[in-house]
């Protein structure tokens, strides 16, 4: 055991340590959530979850997490709808229809929507596509649909409309760039077989390359919703803000609140002494649980796909 | 024949709906630089970069992002670089297994649980808002995506240049920190650099570390502005010069991620590129 040189151990025992970094900051963060809520949950119970209620008034304090966990699910369900289907559009068309010299300059261009920080689609939210969605999309639709409870209300443009079309923005660089991954990984020879028995480019698209990836293609729309549950600064800059009941997500053009905007436009002015500051650590202890669950469904199927790549390539 | 007609027609309106989704994902990206551009620029002047906010300008904010970047890169970068050592050289086990994988759900992380945590383990035991607080939160961000991208990179490096070392009597340590990694430099430096462009525009873990200010740098463990956090508070006044400051403000940000980010790609050559 002596020849084994000391170096060599010490290396190994420093570079474990740190690698064990992200598990111990888990732990920490997943404990840190659950003692800091535990007063509020112990308090309200099953209220917490279900109550619709945001009293931080000491004395009458009462704390409902539903409207926001209801926000939260909307705002994501409205940016999948929309999101999913133009980020399989630019995948597909970045792997099977565009000639190659337009390839990298147009996956350049989306990725590049994935660096800009999320305060500045924030503030590009408040200022223009704002106006552009109370325009284009919200007049019309209150005129034509106004009756009808979902587009109910007045078009204000800060509302879970606005907040879904801008998280819808933000997932497209990553739900396109692991699809385009997970359909290059669709071996040339189930393409070649379809067009051989005569398919148009459309017909092998939809009917073998989309299906055969479909796991893969599963895995990136989760890991789209993942990125859009935990964003916080854009949502919160153009979501409205209500508190309590009126939060709750009924209509498209009605102000709401996400779980993360709650707690980045409350938590500095939670009132001491009184249980707001727990009941917002419950609220990103909800987060927080959701989020891992989404990301662990994600981490699942994108993996297994990108193993059946790692199998044809080798 | 018309079934064939209608097949190739279908094919053609696919094929002018995925170039359509391409137009419409690049729209936003054209519209939010035009509109940085155009709002931010007439705002820009020596004043306005290096001045406290009661002179108008955003000089602390700056000082402050540059502040937290440095700081970030200086606890987060080493951690993340010898995180991703261990994952690519000894990794080949269960343990490095699950260390990867919540490596991968911390990258994934909502960020302003990040805040929470920071704000419970320091700045409650410190009794301040602190730049520390601050560049810890960033650092919870940076670690994972550097510990992963040099993971990717020490991978590319062929086994017969390990070999080769090892043969030579050179420990494995050694090898790692002497021949390995200075073979990697050029992607450990791509993706490093792009994971701090990355955090650098964060801003929800700012909100309850550093809490934002009107000064200059007052110490570690003081308060401290940030650009993100400047741009969003500047954006929520109802005044319209406090707004247009917001935009100068997410000018100078926009300037410094895309430029880093433009740069490094334009450097590398795509050399990351997957």
């Amino acid at each position: 055991m002596n020849l084994k040189p000391s170096g060599d151990n010490l290396f190994k025992t420093l570079t474990t340590i740190l690698a064990a970094s992200a598990a111990i900051i888990l732990l920490i963060t997943a404990y840190t959530l659950l003692t800091g809520s535990l007063p509020a949950i112990q308090r309200f119970g099953i209220y917490f979850f279900t109550g619709t209620q945001w009293n931080p008034v000491v004395g009458r304090e009462i704390f409902g997490a539903l409207p926001y966990l209801l926000g939260t699910l909307v705002t994501s369900g409205i940016a999948l709808i929309i999101g999913v289907p133009i980020s399989l559009g630019i995948a597909t068309f970045l792997v099977e229809m565009a000639p190659k010299t337009f390839r990298v300059p147009i996956s350049y261009l989306v990725e590049l929507l994935a660096a800009v920080p999320s305060v500045i689609y924030g503030l590009w939210g408040l200022f223009v596509m704002r106006f552009w969605v109370i325009d284009y999309i919200e007049d019309p639709l209150s005129s034509l649909l106004g009756w009808f409870p979902t587009f109910s209300g007045t078009p204000f443009g800060l509302d879970v409309l606005t907040a879904g079309l801008i998280l819808a923005i933000m997932i497209i660089p990553t739900v396109s760039s692991v699809s385009r991954e997970v359909i290059q990984a669709v071996p040339d020879s189930i393409r070649e077989g379809a067009y051989s028995i005569g398919a148009t480019r459309w017909e092998v698209i939809r009917h073998w390359v989309l299906s055969y990836g479909r796991s893969g293609i599963f895995g990136a729309v989760i890991l789209g919703l993942g990125r859009a549950v935990g964003e916080t600064m854009a949502v919160t800059m153009v979501i409205g803000n209500a508190i309590g009941p009126s939060a709750v997500p009924t209509s498209l053009f009605k102000p709401s609140q996400t779980m993360s905007s709650l707690i980045a436009n409350g938590f500095l002015e939670a009132t001491p002494a009184s249980l707001e500051l727990p009941a917002y650590m419950g609220v990103g202890l909800i987060l927080l649980l959701l989020g891992l669950i989404i990301n662990v469904i994600a981490h699942v199927m994108v993996s297994r796909v990108l193993k059946i790549k790692g199998g044809a390539v080798e | 024949m018309d079934n064939y007609v209608y097949r190739k027609f279908k094919n053609n309106l696919f094929f002018v709906l995925c170039f359509l989704c391409v137009i419409i994902a690049i729209i936003p990206l054209l519209s939010i630089i035009f509109e940085v551009v155009v709002r931010g620029a007439p705002q820009l002047s020596l004043q306005f970069l290096t001045q406290p906010p009661s002179e108008g300008g955003i000089g602390p904010a700056i000082q402050g992002t540059l502040i937290l970047i440095g700081l970030t890169s200086l606890i987060g970068i080493p951690v993340g670089i010898m995180s991703g050592v261990y994952l690519a050289e000894y990794g080949n086990n269960k343990f490095a297994t699950w260390m990867r994988t919540f490596n991968d759900l911390l990258t994934e992380f909502p960020s302003i649980v990040v805040g929470i945590t920071v704000f419970t383990v320091v700045v409650l035991s410190i009794g301040s808002f602190s730049a520390i607080a601050g560049a810890l939160a960033l650092s919870i961000m940076l670690i994972p995506i550097v510990a992963r991208t040099t993971e990717e990179s020490l991978k590319l490096i062929p086994n017969t240049l390990r070999e080769a070392s090892l043969a030579l009597g050179v420990h494995k340590w050694r090898t790692t920190v002497s021949v390995i990694l200075p073979a990697a430099k050029s992607g450990l430096i791509t993706g490093t650099l792009l994971a701090v462009a990355r955090i650098a525009g964060e801003t929800a873990p700012l909100i309850m570390t550093i809490l934002g200010n009107q000064h200059f740098f007052l110490g570690f463990t003081q308060p401290m502005d940030a650009l993100p956090l400047r741009i969003w508070r500047s954006a929520l006044q109802p005044s319209a010069a406090v707004q247009a400051q917001g935009w100068g403000g997410a000018l100078v940000l926009v300037l410094i991620v895309l430029s880093l980010n433009i740069g490094v790609r334009l450097a590398s050559q795509g050399r990351l590129r997957r």
